[in-house]
């Protein structure tokens, strides 16, 4: 069988990784602006009693685009750019069989991700062997591309409550989508600080998102 | 070129084009283009929205009740409905004349551009009703819905308007509502007549109707002016 190298990040990954990052900082900030004009959840006289943050306006300096209308602008305007470069990550992801050192699949990646979580706790002496990514890793890029996928499907139920009313009723009806595309940014914002912190602690991989890294990858099945 | 003038150049050229005061204009005019070229392929012309229950009503004291003023705008003597431009038969409809048309009742969501949503039951006659009975211009694209509720401090006695595509005016939950919740109208919703449909908007459903005008040529509205989105479909 012939054998498959390639870099650790190959230039799609690259491209659409960093067309992302100031996309969603923009998509983000214009979201909360919109959130600003009605900071409630739950339909008018019937408000969700479990949310806590009722009347909870987001703060000025994490909001972008000014008033309601300047802000859909930018959230509509670069929203649909930023589903394309995610449409591109997809294809690519499957197209290339990315996807096979990448995602967390439970029954291979289970056993390594306990075990790197424990070297992290120092409570086994050595990192499990790992390829491109250990488990962690995998459960942690695997959620965010669900947070992901659920921040632009609740965002489309919202876009057109009525027109895509089937979308819409997938997530508790237009009041509900409202509720899980915020919750689909907060759980985005949280993968952001774990995110950061491992490029500092290890900057050879923020070197490979740049130039692509070694280029001795092997490739499992590609 | 070298390489990095002309990312630099590229982005200032995007973020020139990205005026929050002005939302029609540049990039963002360019995207709010496709952008209504996708609401137009969504609209569907059978599309009833996500079924309510009675429960989902909203109380009444829980439903606004928005105006551009301190206080509702008065009826103005002897109204009429003006229903007039690309039609044979321009008319002036009295409340009495509309209720004597076909009546559709229907409870849907309302859907504010400011991210709340409400549940009322309207019932009136459909403008696609209207637009029979006065002989539409089948090439009508446009309508233009005039409001009699001033706007405060303009100049020219100017009132509240919206413009529509005429695919979203003709569709069947698009009504001259005369009443809410099984009452008649109040005028703290825009009675005696107001627009209201299950596919825009709040902003573009316009209470305190004067006159519905088919146009060749799309018109503007009061908060499409000033930046919100013209098709507004939902």
């Amino acid at each position: 069988m012939k054998r498959h190298f390639r870099r650790e990040q190959p230039w799609p990954i690259r491209l659409t990784h960093w067309v992302s990052a100031p996309l969603l900082f923009i998509v983000a900030g214009s979201g909360l602006q919109i959130l600003a004009a009605y900071p409630y959840m739950g339909p008018r006289g019937a408000l969700f009693s479990l949310y806590p943050f009722q009347g909870a306006t987001p703060p000025q300096w994490l909001r972008l685009g000014g008033w309601l209308a300047g802000a859909r602008a930018l959230h509509f305007s670069l929203g649909f750019w930023l589903i394309v470069n995610g449409l591109i990550y997809l294809a690519y992801l499957v197209a290339s069989g990315e996807w096979r050192r990448r995602l967390f699949f439970p029954l291979r990646d289970t056993r390594n991700a306990v075990e790197t979580a424990l070297f992290y706790a120092r409570l086994r002496k050595a990192a499990p062997e790992q390829g491109l990514y250990n488990g962690l890793q995998r459960i942690a890029y695997s959620s965010a591309l669900i947070f992901g996928v659920v921040a632009v499907l609740s965002g489309l139920a919202l876009y057109k409550p009525t027109q895509l009313a089937v979308l819409a009723a997938c997530f508790g009806g237009y009041d509900g989508a409202r509720l899980i595309h915020l919750l689909s940014l907060v759980a985005l914002a949280g993968f952001l600080p774990g995110h950061l912190l491992m490029v500092a602690l290890h900057p050879k991989s923020l070197k490979a998102m740049v130039t692509g890294g070694r280029k001795d990858e092997e490739v499992p099945h590609a | 070129m070298r390489r990095r003038d002309f990312l630099f150049g590229g982005a200032a050229t995007l973020l020139a084009g990205c005026n929050v005061q002005a939302p029609h204009e540049g990039f963002f005019g360019k995207m709010e283009s496709l952008n209504e070229g996708m609401e137009r392929a969504l609209f569907r012309r059978g599309s009833t929205g996500a079924a309510t229950r009675v429960s989902d009503l909203t109380p009444k004291e829980a439903f606004p009740i928005y105006k551009l003023g301190a206080a509702l705008p008065g009826v103005p003597a002897g109204w009429g409905l003006e229903v007039s431009g690309m039609v044979q038969h321009p008319v002036r409809l009295s409340l009495a004349e509309l209720r004597r048309l076909p009546r559709t009742d229907m409870r849907v969501r309302h859907h504010c551009v400011e991210g709340w949503s409400a549940v009322a039951s309207w019932h009136g006659v459909r403008l696609s009703e209207v637009a029979k009975a006065v002989g539409l211009d089948p090439r009508a694209p446009y309508v233009d819905f005039v409001s009699f509720e001033p706007v405060p401090d303009s100049e020219e006695d100017e009132t509240y308007t919206s413009g529509w595509d005429r695919e979203s005016a003709l569709h069947p939950q698009t009504l001259l509502a005369y009443g809410m919740n099984g009452e008649p109208l109040g005028a703290e919703h825009g009675g005696p007549v107001r627009l209201y449909a299950s596919t825009k908007l709040g902003y573009k459903m316009v209470k305190w109707l004067s006159a519905v005008r088919f146009v060749p040529q799309k018109t503007g509205g009061y908060w499409e002016d000033q930046g919100y989105g013209w098709f507004g479909g939902v």
